[in-house]
């Protein structure tokens, strides 16, 4: 068996560098929750293993007025303890916290749960309901985009050979603000979702929704941003009527899979609930700040 | 095949090791360095019978590699007792019956270790949530969930009496 290399690198650009430059099958390296399960599995045979924990831009948290700008290799369990950020975004803090358990948030990275592309990640409706953008370095420098033009499929991104995430940027919202993320599962901890729903919104001084995301997870190829979801609450007092098109409309998103944790039928209709009911969260946080 | 040396502070001493890529710091801790008291149920971190502490930071060791660990602080069961004198949690474990085969043991002992030290007094629930990564297949949760209370207990007592 070939020995498989490992770099640590300390510097976007050495990263590139070597990732770019590899002549094997090469593999980012954040928490390893992943790689180190598909490694074993042999799943996965890369030639050269890119630790990117080293390099101190992944590991940093800023709050400035732009937003929120999260490195790709903080662990939930640092994530967790920036008060600053758990008060402007609870939905996508709570989504990071429910990966996996205490050990696995010493490690777990936003960055690894969005490249791993599983439909099923809990962090990624959270941050496309939040509007959140990723920097992406590579040979031909940085670029940034939406975070739901990540994944394509399972196991698949659009980031090219030689590109890695950065960072996230969680943008700055106006006051009356709120978000929310919830999943199902067959039971209260360490499960893979069979529906996750994100929602963030934005109300004006009279109550009245102004700017609104929602995102569905383990309902479709991939995570999606569903517009339609947007269009129910914008311009309502997030009322029961609007609600009820919110529902409608994340279930109409769906094009599930069906197996044994959910039939089609089962999580298009939990799709509904589940929207509904993470509106309801942020609205509830929306109206406190 | 070139291996990696690796530099590392295991239970407060310097040590140095050889590992190749895909072990993992358990393999490191069990195969190389004697350090047994780790114990692989899953290597999938599922079950957390390997929890370490790695720079502070309660993890599942089968999940990190050993070439991480270059330049880290690790905390493994094998520090925990001090000299003769167990850890109240070792004790409480003892007292409470709260093991049968043990293979689960030292995994619950460092990460209620873990827990204890953010939260001298955590509620059940607290620390039924901590411990949702620790899978025991015999003792069955109850005995381990009181004796982490009961240590918890004694702990407080212990500071208070200093
Ligand atoms: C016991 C257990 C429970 C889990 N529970 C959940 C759960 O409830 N919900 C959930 O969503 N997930 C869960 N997971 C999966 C996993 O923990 C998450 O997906 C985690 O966020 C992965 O992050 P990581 O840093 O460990 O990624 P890694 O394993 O380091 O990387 C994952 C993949 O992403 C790539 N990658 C990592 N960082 C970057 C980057 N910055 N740029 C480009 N590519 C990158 C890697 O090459 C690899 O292919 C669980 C895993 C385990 C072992
Ligand atoms: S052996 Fe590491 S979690 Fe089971
Ligand atoms: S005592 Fe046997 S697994 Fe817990």
């Amino acid at each position: 068996m070939e020995a498989i290399k490992y770099v640590r690198p300390n510097s976007v650009d050495d990263a590139v560098r070597s990732l770019a430059s590899a002549n094997e099958p090469v593999r980012v390296l954040a928490g390893g929750t992943d790689l180190l399960v598909q490694l074993r599995a042999g799943n996965v045979r890369p030639g050269l293993v890119v630790d990117i924990k080293g390099i101190a831009e992944l590991k940093q948290i800023q709050v400035t007025a732009a937003g929120c700008r999260i490195g790709a290799a903080v662990a939930g369990a640092e994530l967790s303890e920036r008060a600053d950020v758990v008060a402007q975004w609870p939905g996508v803090v709570e989504a990071f916290q429910l990966i996996g358990s205490t050990q696995i948030q010493g490690r777990a990275s936003l960055g690894g749960n969005l490249c791993n592309a599983s439909p099923a990640a809990d962090s990624v409706p959270a941050l496309i309901a939040a509007g959140a953008r990723c920097t992406i370095a590579g040979p031909a420098g940085r670029r940034e985009a939406a975070v739901e033009d990540i994944v394509i499929s399972p196991g698949k991104t659009s980031l090219a050979q030689g590109e890695f995430i950065v960072d996230f940027l969680l943008p700055a919202r106006p006051a009356h603000s709120g978000d929310a993320y919830l999943r199902f599962i067959p039971r209260t901890e360490m499960d893979i979702a069979v529906v996750g729903a994100g929602v963030s919104l934005t109300l004006d001084a009279n109550g009245r929704c102004t700017a609104a995301r929602l995102a569905l997870g383990a309902v479709a190829p991939r995570p999606l941003l569903v517009p339609a979801g947007a269009t129910a609450l914008v311009g309502t007092p997030v009322d029961n009527a609007a609600l009820e098109k919110l529902a409608a409309a994340a279930s109409a998103a769906c094009t599930p899979i069906d197996d044994k944790r959910g039939t089609i039928e089962f999580r298009t209709r939990v799709a509904g609930v589940l929207a509904r009911r993470a509106a309801v969260i942020a609205l509830q946080r929306a109206k406190g700040n | 095949m070139s291996k990696h040396h690796v530099s590392a502070t295991i239970n407060g001493e310097a040590v140095e090791y050889l590992c190749e890529t895909q072990q993992t710091l358990l393999d490191v801790l069990r195969d190389e360095l004697g350090l047994t008291g780790s114990k692989e149920g899953c290597g999938s971190g599922d079950c957390g019978a390997c929890s370490v502490m790695l720079n502070g930071r309660l993890v599942c060791s089968c999940l990190v590699l050993g070439v991480e660990a270059a330049g880290a602080e690790v905390a493994t069961i094998e520090g925990v007792a001090q000299g003769n004198s167990l850890h109240p949690l070792q004790q409480q474990f003892l007292e409470d019956a709260a093991l049968q085969c043990g293979i689960c043991t030292p995994g619950f002992i460092v990460a209620a270790k873990a827990l204890l030290e953010r939260n001298s007094n955590p509620t059940e629930t607290e620390i039924r949530y901590w411990l949702a990564g620790n899978l025991c297949r015999c003792t069955g949760y109850d005995k381990i969930i009181r004796a982490v209370m009961g240590a918890a207990t004694n702990m407080r007592q212990e500071a208070r009496h200093g």
